[in-house]
C-alpha cells in the first residue's frame, strides 16, 4: 500500500513540475475570477436596493440585501401583462417536454448508427455532422413556412418539436455509444434478446454519462429560448421574452432585470451541479473499457 | 459490325444483371436491418422536416424574390448580385463576423482546452467539480450576460465608469456600447466570456476518459514533461472530443448575434456590431424579405461548413 503510494508520487512529479503546478493555479484562479465576478455582481445587483444600485463610486457587494426586485417583478408584470409566473410556466413546459423528447429520440436513432452496419448508414451520419456545422439561423426562414403550413404557429409543438431534431444530441450519444463493447452486445444477442431490449438494458445504462450531457445541452437551448419568431399569444411566452422585455425599459429597472436574471440562471446552474456530480460518479464507476 | 453489336448488348446485359444482383443484396441487406431503420425512424422523420428539407428550400427560395404574401418569384442570381454590389451593410456585416469569428473561436477553443486540461490535474475532486462549474456557468446562464450592461453602463453609476472617474483616468463617462471605439473589444470580451461552453464539457470527459495505462507506458517511453504528455498521449487519445469542440466553436462564432443586439443595441450604432445574422435576421424577421434573407443564409451555409470542413482535416494531424 505504502509502496504503491510512493510510486504514483513519483510518477507524478516526473511528468509535472511545481513552478508548472504554481502557474497553471495561478491562471485558473484570474480566469475564474474573470468568469465568476459577473454572475455574482448580478446576484448582488438582484438584491441591491434602489438607492445602492445608483451611488458613486458603484460598490460591488450589497449592504443592506432586499428582496423587493424580486417582490417587483412578479407585481410589475401581473400588472400589465399575464401573470410572471406564466413565463416561468411556459419555459418549464417546453424544457421539460422537449429536452426528454431529445434524449429518447435522439438515443434511438444513435443505437443502430453507433453499432449496426447496415446500407445508407454513412450518409445519415454525414447529413447529420454536417448539419452540426450550421447553426438554426440557416433554416429560420423555411423553417417558418413549415411551421405555418403546419398550423404550428403561436403553438408550444413550435418550440418543442424542432429541439427535438437538434443534430448535435444525437452525435454526442453517437460518439458515446461506440465505445460500448461489441461483446456485451453480441452476449445479448445470442442469449436471444431482441434490438429493444439490448438498447434498453445494456446500451442506455452504460452510456449515462452522454445523457446527462445530452440533458444539460438541450436543457441549456430550450430554457433560453425567446422563441418570439413562432409565439404571438402573451400567454404562450417564454421567460426570456420577459427577460428581454424588463431589461429593454433600460435603467430604470437595473435591479427587475438583475433578478429576472438571477432566476433565468438559478434553474440551469442547479441542474448542472446535479448532473455534473453524476457525470463524475458513473465515468469513474463504469469508465468503458475494452 | 454484327458480332461488336452483339457483345455490346451482351456486355449491356452483363452490366444490367450485375446491376440487379447488387440491388437485390442491398435491399436484401435492407430488409435484415429493417429494425435498425425502426429505431431511426422518428428521429429521421424530424431531421428532414426541421433541418435537411429547410436547408434545401432556403438554398432555392435565395434565387427568388419572396415576401411571404405573393408565391415567390424567381430572380436568378439578382440577391447575390445586390448582397456584395449594392448593399454596404452587408460587407460590414460579413467584416464584423469574421473580425469576431476569427479573434472569438480559436481563443475560446483554446482556452476552453488548456483550462479543462489544468483543471482536469486538480487532484481533489469537490475542488475540481467546482472549478468546473464556475468556468461553464456563463454559458449555461443564459441572458445572463446582460449584466455587462450594467459594468459597462454609459453613467458614472457603471463599474467600469465608475472606477476609471474615481482612479480619475477619466473625467467624464464613457458610452461604451454607442462609441465605437469601444463596442467591439467589450462585445469580443463577452463573447470570451461565454465562450467555454459547448466544448469545454466534451473536453472534460474526454480528459477523465483517457486510459491511464497509457500514460504509464507514455513515461515508459520517456516523456518528460506536461506538454509532451499532452500532446502525444492527451489530445490523440481524446480526438472525438475536439472535433467536437471545434464543430461547436466554429458554429457558433460565426453565428453570433443575440449578445451583440442585447448589449450594444439592434442595429448597433453605425453597424459596428452587426454581423451576418443580425443582417438575416433583419431581413427574415423585420423587413420580410425572404428570397434577400435566403441568399443570406445559404453564405452563412456554406461559410460555416466550408470552415468546419478545413479546421477538421487540421485536426486530423494531432498527434502525428
Amino acid at each position: 500500500m505504502a509502496m504503491a503510494l510512493f510510486k504514483h508520487r513519483r510518477r507524478a512529479k516526473q511528468s509535472h513540475s511545481m513552478v508548472g503546478n504554481a502557474f497553471s493555479i495561478f491562471i485558473l484562479i484570474v480566469m475564474g475570477a474573470f468568469m465568476g465576478l459577473p454572475l455574482l455582481l448580478a446576484i448582488c445587483n438582484s438584491l441591491k436596493p434602489l438607492e445602492e444600485l445608483f451611488i458613486f463610486p458603484p460598490r460591488f457587494f450589497v449592504r443592506n440585501p432586499t428582496g423587493k426586485n424580486f417582490h417587483d417583478i412578479f407585481v410589475l408584470m401581473s400588472e400589465s401583462w399575464v401573470p410572471f409566473s406564466r413565463y416561468i410556466f411556459n419555459t418549464v413546459f417546453i424544457t421539460l417536454f422537449g429536452t426528454l423528447g431529445h434524449l429518447l429520440v435522439a438515443s434511438l436513432c444513435a443505437y443502430p448508427l453507433a453499432k449496426h452496419k447496415f446500407p445508407g448508414r454513412n450518409l445519415i451520419f454525414w447529413l447529420i455532422v454536417t448539419a452540426l456545422m450550421f447553426s438554426t439561423h440557416v433554416t429560420a426562414i423555411p423553417n417558418y413556412l413549415v411551421m405555418s403550413r403546419l398550423g404550428w404557429l403561436d403553438n408550444y409543438l413550435s418550440l418543442i418539436v424542432p429541439a427535438i431534431a437538434k443534430p448535435m444530441g444525437l452525435f454526442l450519444m453517437k460518439q458515446f455509444m461506440e465505445q460500448v463493447p461489441d461483446s456485451l452486445i453480441e452476449a445479448a444477442r445470442i442469449d436471444g434478446a431482441s434490438e429493444f431490449r439490448i438498447f434498453g438494458t445494456i446500451v442506455m445504462p452504460s452510456v449515462k454519462p452522454a445523457w446527462l450531457t445530452l440533458i444539460i445541452f438541450c436543457f441549456q437551448d430550450l430554457w433560453n429560448l425567446q422563441g418570439s419568431n413562432y409565439i404571438y399569444s402573451e400567454n404562450l411566452k417564454t421567460l426570456p421574452y420577459a427577460l428581454s422585455q424588463i431589461s429593454a425599459a433600460g435603467i430604470s429597472r437595473a435591479g427587475a432585470t438583475a433578478a429576472v436574471a438571477v432566476i433565468m440562471m438559478i434553474v440551469p446552474i442547479t441542474i448542472f451541479i446535479l448532473c455534473q456530480s453524476n457525470i463524475i460518479e458513473t465515468m469513474v464507476s463504469s469508465g468503458i473499457k475494452e | 459490325m454484327d458480332s461488336k453489336i452483339q457483345s455490346k448488348e451482351k456486355n449491356k446485359s452483363v452490366y444490367v444483371r450485375y446491376i440487379k444482383k447488387r440491388a437485390g443484396l442491398v435491399w436484401k441487406d435492407m430488409k435484415r436491418h429493417k429494425v435498425s431503420y425502426l429505431f431511426m425512424l422518428p428521429y429521421c422523420l424530424l431531421f428532414t422536416v426541421f433541418i435537411l428539407a429547410p436547408a434545401l428550400v432556403s438554398m432555392g427560395l435565395s434565387f427568388t424574390y419572396f415576401n411571404v404574401l405573393e408565391s415567390p418569384k424567381f430572380v436568378g442570381w439578382q440577391n447575390y448580385v445586390n448582397l456584395f454590389f449594392a448593399d454596404e451593410v452587408f460587407l460590414t456585416a460579413i467584416k464584423n463576423t469574421f473580425l469576431f469569428a476569427i479573434i472569438t473561436g480559436p481563443i475560446g477553443y483554446f482556452m476552453a482546452l488548456f483550462i479543462a486540461w489544468m483543471i482536469n490535474d486538480i487532484k481533489n475532486k469537490k475542488i475540481r467539480a467546482f472549478m468546473t462549474l464556475l468556468f461553464y456557468a456563463p454559458t449555461i446562464s443564459g441572458q445572463a450576460y446582460i449584466v455587462w450592461k450594467y459594468i459597462f453602463s454609459s453613467d458614472a453609476y457603471g463599474f467600469a465608469n465608475g472606477w476609471l472617474m474615481k482612479l480619475g483616468l477619466t473625467y467624464q463617462a464613457n458610452l461604451w456600447f454607442e462609441d465605437q471605439r469601444f463596442i467591439v473589444p467589450i462585445l469580443i470580451i463577452v463573447v470570451l466570456w461565454m465562450s467555454m461552453g459547448t466544448g469545454f464539457l466534451s473536453f472534460i470527459a474526454g480528459l477523465q476518459n483517457v486510459d491511464q495505462s497509457l500514460y504509464e507506458a507514455g513515461y515508459m517511453d520517456g516523456i518528460r514533461n506536461r506538454f509532451q504528455e499532452l500532446w502525444y498521449i492527451t489530445l490523440p487519445a481524446m480526438k472525438p472530443q475536439l472535433m467536437f469542440g471545434a464543430v461547436m466553436t466554429i458554429t457558433s462564432s460565426f453565428a453570433i448575434h443575440d449578445q451583440l443586439a442585447a448589449l450594444a443595441g439592434f442595429p448597433s450604432v453605425n453597424y459596428a456590431a452587426h454581423t451576418v445574422v443580425s443582417h438575416l435576421v433583419d431581413y427574415g424577421s423585420i423587413r420580410f424579405e425572404m428570397g434577400y434573407a435566403s441568399a443570406i443564409a445559404t453564405l452563412l451555409f456554406i461559410v460555416m461548413v466550408l470552415s468546419n470542413k478545413v479546421i477538421q482535416a487540421l485536426l486530423r494531424k494531432v498527434g502525428q
